[in-house]
């Protein structure tokens, strides 16, 4: 175990990362999801085919494919992306789509009249949108935003596969270094479930307070 | 605001739920839409708002066309009987909501929601969120909402569905007081004739998607047009054969001819209690009813029940006492038409004129 303290620096490095990775995406994925969202509830026929076409096809393949598409496939186009820039957008993509149907679904469930409401009281469509039901609608969808949150954290392990040195791939180096597995394995394994833990509590506070509104 | 509707018609699949709908309201006047749940009150109150579309016909305000205004643009207040309160503001908020869209002056709007806090009642609740109020402080916050950004027509839904009976009753006093006040043309749905009567100007029936009968509730109750507005507006018993009452044999000219029978058409009591015997009919008391002022009572006159009152001054009946039954008049119709009919038996033959 005295290897894994040793090497903390390395590993809280490689922390750092998963959390930035994690994070930007999740930012990135934030505004996909709700442009998706709404184009799905409010755009014409076209636009909620692509949109649905989107959902459909990020949901129904791997991650670990979606990565390698975008970092090796893309090449093939003339698109060079670096790792970090490469996970970036792959997972931003895939997040976007999952988030995509929790905002619908929290839009959904903002009850008819909030909207009609809204009109009387002299509000256009957007305004309605912006004002009344994404507000609500954050509330609803909180819950399952932090899931996903947290998902996240985990699956950003897969962008170690196009050498993005994240927690795992720093653990990978470090086995490759000394010849030894389960301590660098079980060390990181403890890391994701701190910042799961703590992403957790954090969330729940979160809930909790905006829970309280109604 | 002057309202006029002109031939509204509105599908909802196979299902008709306003026919041919027309009708006028005058600048200021406070209408009850009063039906039966599913006659197509709400559809109506819905187009005129604008949330829905008439498949055919025309809605005016101020004699413009507004059908294809929409409904931020039609310069109306709507109550929703679920309220529809924004919950995640707060009551201050809800109210100003209209005003800051209008983006109005900051101490302007405090000034609006205010004025209008004092007026509903809200004085000390507006930091307070909409789950944090009563069924009756909700509904008031809805009315404040609506009225804020002085709208040109008031439209409420129902207002007083969702709350219980007591504060209901203090609510429509408020109401009609609120109305008077601000003097805003105004249309509530409701399915309760007595907070039609309390609180309306006039009352337009719907039923089945039709306009029965617009008038003043004491016009519809006198001079019902239709068998459906005679039965829906007040008490009344339906006598299938009319000519099986005494002294209504000719006037109801055969046996398809129905009755509608109010209470207060009947006069009921022992022998003593009658100068002209002959117009009255032999019944039966079935049962009595204590209540409060006065006693209901349903009396059985050949195989037909009718209910009246009787007055507490008067002698006590008892249950299965006979008695004389005079019924002064009746409400017949038939498949051709419906009148009003006076027992031609009442005049008495040996009357002199001095």
């Amino acid at each position: 175990m005295n290897l894994v303290w040793d090497n903390l620096p390395f590993l809280f490095k490689g922390a750092y990362y998963t959390l930035l990775v994690t994070i930007v995406s999740m930012f990135f994925g934030l505004i996909i999801g709700l442009v998706v969202a709404i184009a799905r509830l409010k755009g014409n026929r076209l636009i909620r085919g692509i949109a649905r076409v989107y959902v459909s096809i990020i949901r129904g393949t791997p991650l670990l494919v979606q990565i390698f598409i975008v970092y090796y496939g893309l090449v093939d186009y003339g698109l060079t992306l670096g790792p970090l820039t490469a996970a970036y957008v792959a997972l931003s993509v895939n997040v976007g789509a999952y988030l995509s149907e929790t905002f619908r679904g929290a839009i959904q469930s903002i009850p008819k009249g909030q909207t009609e409401a809204a009109y009387a009281t002299g509000m256009t469509g957007w305004q309605t949108m912006r004002r009344i039901i994404l507000p609500q609608a954050a509330r609803v969808a909180i819950a399952p935003m932090g899931n996903t949150f947290i998902g996240m954290l985990k699956e950003t392990a897969l962008v170690s596969a196009i050498t993005v040195t994240e927690l795992l791939r720093s653990a990978q180096l470090l086995v490759a270094q000394y010849y030894v597995n389960m301590p660098f394995y079980i060390g990181i394994a403890i890391m994701y479930w701190v910042m799961s833990t703590v992403f957790s509590a954090i969330l729940n506070a979160a809930e909790k307070r905006l829970s309280k509104v109604y | 605001m002057h309202v006029e509707v002109r031939h509204l018609d509105k599908h909802f699949g196979d299902f008709h739920a306003v026919k041919d709908v027309s009708f006028e309201i005058e600048k200021g006047k406070l209408i009850g839409l009063l039906g039966p749940s599913g006659g197509g009150k709400t559809s109506i109150l819905r187009m005129l708002a604008g949330l829905e579309q008439p498949d055919q016909g025309d809605i005016l305000f101020h004699g413009e066309r507004v059908n294809r205004l929409s409904p931020q643009d039609r310069g109306i207040g709507f109550v929703f009987q679920s309220y529809a309160l924004f919950r995640h503001m707060t009551v201050f908020d809800n109210i100003a909501f209209g005003l800051k869209i209008k983006k109005l002056a900051k101490a302007q709007i405090r000034e609006r929601v205010m004025e209008l806090v004092e007026l509903t009642g809200l004085k000390g609740f507006e930091k307070r969120l909409p789950h944090q109020l009563s069924g009756g402080q909700r509904q008031r916050v809805a009315f404040a909402r609506a009225l804020a950004p002085s709208p040109q027509l008031l439209l409420l839904d129902e207002p007083f569905a969702a709350i219980d009976a007591k504060i209901r009753q203090e609510l429509r006093s408020w109401l009609r007081e609120l109305i008077d006040e601000v003097g805003i043309t105004s249309i509530f749905v409701t399915h309760d004739q007595e907070e039609a009567i309390e609180v309306a100007d006039e009352i337009m029936i719907i039923n089945q998607g039709k306009l029965e009968q617009k008038g003043t509730p004491w016009d519809l109750y006198k001079e019902p047009n239709t068998p459906f507005v005679a039965s829906f507006i007040g008490q009344s018993t339906l006598v299938e054969h009319a000519a099986a009452l005494k002294g209504f044999e000719e006037e109801s000219g055969g046996g398809s001819t129905q009755a509608l029978i109010r209470p207060e058409y009947i006069e009921i009591g022992p022998e003593s209690e009658f100068a002209l015997l002959s117009a009255t009919a032999g019944g039966v008391v079935k049962h009595l009813h204590f209540r409060g002022s006065e006693w209901l009572v349903e009396v059985e006159v050949g195989g037909q029940s009718l209910t009246t009152f009787r007055s507490l001054e008067k002698e006590n009946l008892e249950v299965g006492q006979e008695i004389r039954v005079l019924v002064h008049r009746a409400y017949l119709f038939n498949e051709e038409r419906s009148w009003i009919a006076e027992n031609p038996l009442k005049r008495d033959p040996f009357s002199v004129i001095i």
